[in-house]
């Protein structure tokens, strides 16, 4: 996916959740750290320019809520989750980059319910790649991608990596490199 | 990431690196005290003994609340309630509370190195919550953590800690922690009460409290034991206070933006003044409130590794 398909793709998104919301007025969205916070602020953008409405947008770590901080022997860094309005009765967005084994998801939701009780929870990503292991499913898609489970996945964003676009390096080609990200993501 | 040390005994020594780790991750854990529901998951189903041989408010109800907000199942034993009394030696109790199977203790004791010894009998994660005169590691933490959430930094800053430096662990753990981040450290109290060649801890030594203010940021104001003057330490509490308590007068010599701290409990009229501690520049109900954050964030540091992870991780290097 290049920069343009990116674009179009958040744009359509956007649409998509206004037309199902009817409207902005409703909305809050959260974006899982780091690149689901990028995206998050990439749709409250286009909403706004959509609209002309600001939708209160915050950001979420979810290493606290993760099923494996017994398991894996380095501890997640904890960053700064930072909702600072009230989700109470709201059509919350949630927003993420690769949807893929939904774990993040699930550890997202216990989190959003500590903070409060939206009218509904609405999921957006950019990237479904497949591979559920939870009863887990994305409200808004912006490109569904097949790939093998060892696969790597990619999303990058202008504002943190220089350009936007997803990448995916097949594991195969990974090994031919002897590159240690395939191993790496298989553990997740 | 993870510390490099499966116990937290001492700040002397401690890596530069993982005191950072334990402020950066005080400071995401700061932000749980302000939600509706202040209580995360990550240390569920662990069990954590909090072992308190010396009286205390503020430091058992903080490690108690840190673990209960980390959702660990915490029981707490002082010793006017338990076999202590009955003549049980320190290591068979804490050899009994192993086998009830439990993964970390917090220790206070008034015997300097008892944290260090029980290293020794036990399993578990061992926690500092202060030992004789040695130190009292996360009071130390939590007064750095507040410097730098006030200053954005630590290197740099001028800290001064007044008042009985020699029987003080919070002194002690502060010089070493605030040395270690960079900061320049002066201490100052009446010469019975600073401890022999203070010098070689790597700070300027006052006995005048208004020549040590001068260029000052930060005032740490330390505790007058009460108890220390029957054994003639001081002639008289007036006499220190006149000599050594801080007063509004005196700040004026500090640097502007200074901040004013004290470990707790007070003794108001004393070492500090009304005026002082209910001042603008005081920040000595943020340092309990961060005290929190900081215990919960080395808790949950410590916690991370088992005992084999590490263990494997030190065989591979």
């Amino acid at each position: 996916m290049d920069a343009p398909k990116v674009t179009r793709a958040i744009t359509r998104i956007a649409h998509e959740i206004l037309e199902r919301n009817t409207g902005a007025g409703s909305l809050v969205i959260i974006g899982i750290l780091t690149r689901g916070a990028d995206l998050a602020a990439r749709l409250a953008k286009t909403i706004e320019e959509i609209e002309g409405v600001k939708v209160p947008v915050g950001l979420m770590d979810i290493n606290l809520y993760r099923d494996d901080v017994n398991y894996n022997p380095d501890q997640p860094v904890v960053r700064k989750t930072e909702i600072i309005f009230a989700i109470d009765g709201k059509n919350l967005i949630l927003v993420d980059d690769v949807l893929y084994t939904g774990r993040t998801i699930r550890a997202a939701l216990s989190q959003i319910i500590d903070f409060g009780r939206p009218r509904t929870v609405q999921l957006a990503v950019l990237v479904d790649r497949g591979h559920r292991q939870l009863p887990i499913r994305a409200d808004y898609v912006g490109k569904n991608i097949p790939t093998n489970f060892d696969d790597n996945v990619q999303v990058r964003f202008a504002e943190r990596d220089g350009v936007d676009g997803v990448l995916l390096y097949p594991a195969s080609a990974q090994r031919a490199q002897g590159s240690t990200t395939a191993a790496k993501r298989k553990k997740k | 990431m993870r510390l490099s040390s499966r116990h937290l005994l001492q700040l002397e020594g401690t890596l530069k690196k993982d005191l950072e780790l334990i402020l950066d991750t005080a400071e995401s854990f700061r932000e749980i005290l302000d939600r509706p529901i202040k209580k995360v998951p990550p240390l569920r189903g662990k069990t954590i003994v909090n072992l308190f041989y010396e009286a205390s408010t503020r430091t058992r109800i903080s490690f108690e609340l840190a673990e209960k907000r980390l959702s660990a199942d915490t029981v707490t034993f002082t010793t006017s309630m338990s076999s202590v009394q009955k003549g049980e030696s320190l290591r068979d109790t804490v050899r009994n509370l192993e086998a009830m199977k439990i993964d970390m203790v917090v220790v206070r004791h008034g015997s300097a190195g008892v944290p260090y010894y029980l290293t020794h009998c036990l399993d578990a994660n061992i926690i500092n919550a202060g030992d004789g005169t040695h130190e009292h590691p996360t009071q130390g933490l939590l007064d750095i953590f507040t410097m730098r959430r006030k200053y954005g930094h630590v290197a740099g800053l001028r800290v001064l800690l007044v008042g009985d430096i020699k029987h003080s662990r919070v002194a002690r753990s502060n010089i070493w922690g605030l040395k270690t981040l960079g900061a320049s450290v002066a201490i100052c109290g009446p010469t019975t009460l600073l401890p022999y060649e203070a010098e070689k801890f790597g700070v300027d030594v006052y006995t005048n409290v208004d020549e040590a203010m001068d260029g000052v940021d930060v005032v740490n104001i330390l505790r007058i034991q009460l108890e220390r003057q029957k054994a003639g330490l001081f002639p008289s509490q007036r006499e220190y206070t006149n000599l050594f308590g801080i007063t509004g007068e005196r700040l004026k010599r500090l640097n502007k933006n200074y901040t004013i701290m004290h470990p707790g409990p007070m003794n108001r009229g004393v070492e500090i003044t009304n005026e002082v501690a209910d001042g603008p520049a005081s920040v000595i109900l943020s340092q309990v409130t961060n005290g929190q954050a900081v215990r919960m964030a080395v808790l949950y540091l410590l916690a991370g590794a088992e005992d084999k992870d590490v263990r494997e991780a030190e065989e591979r290097g």
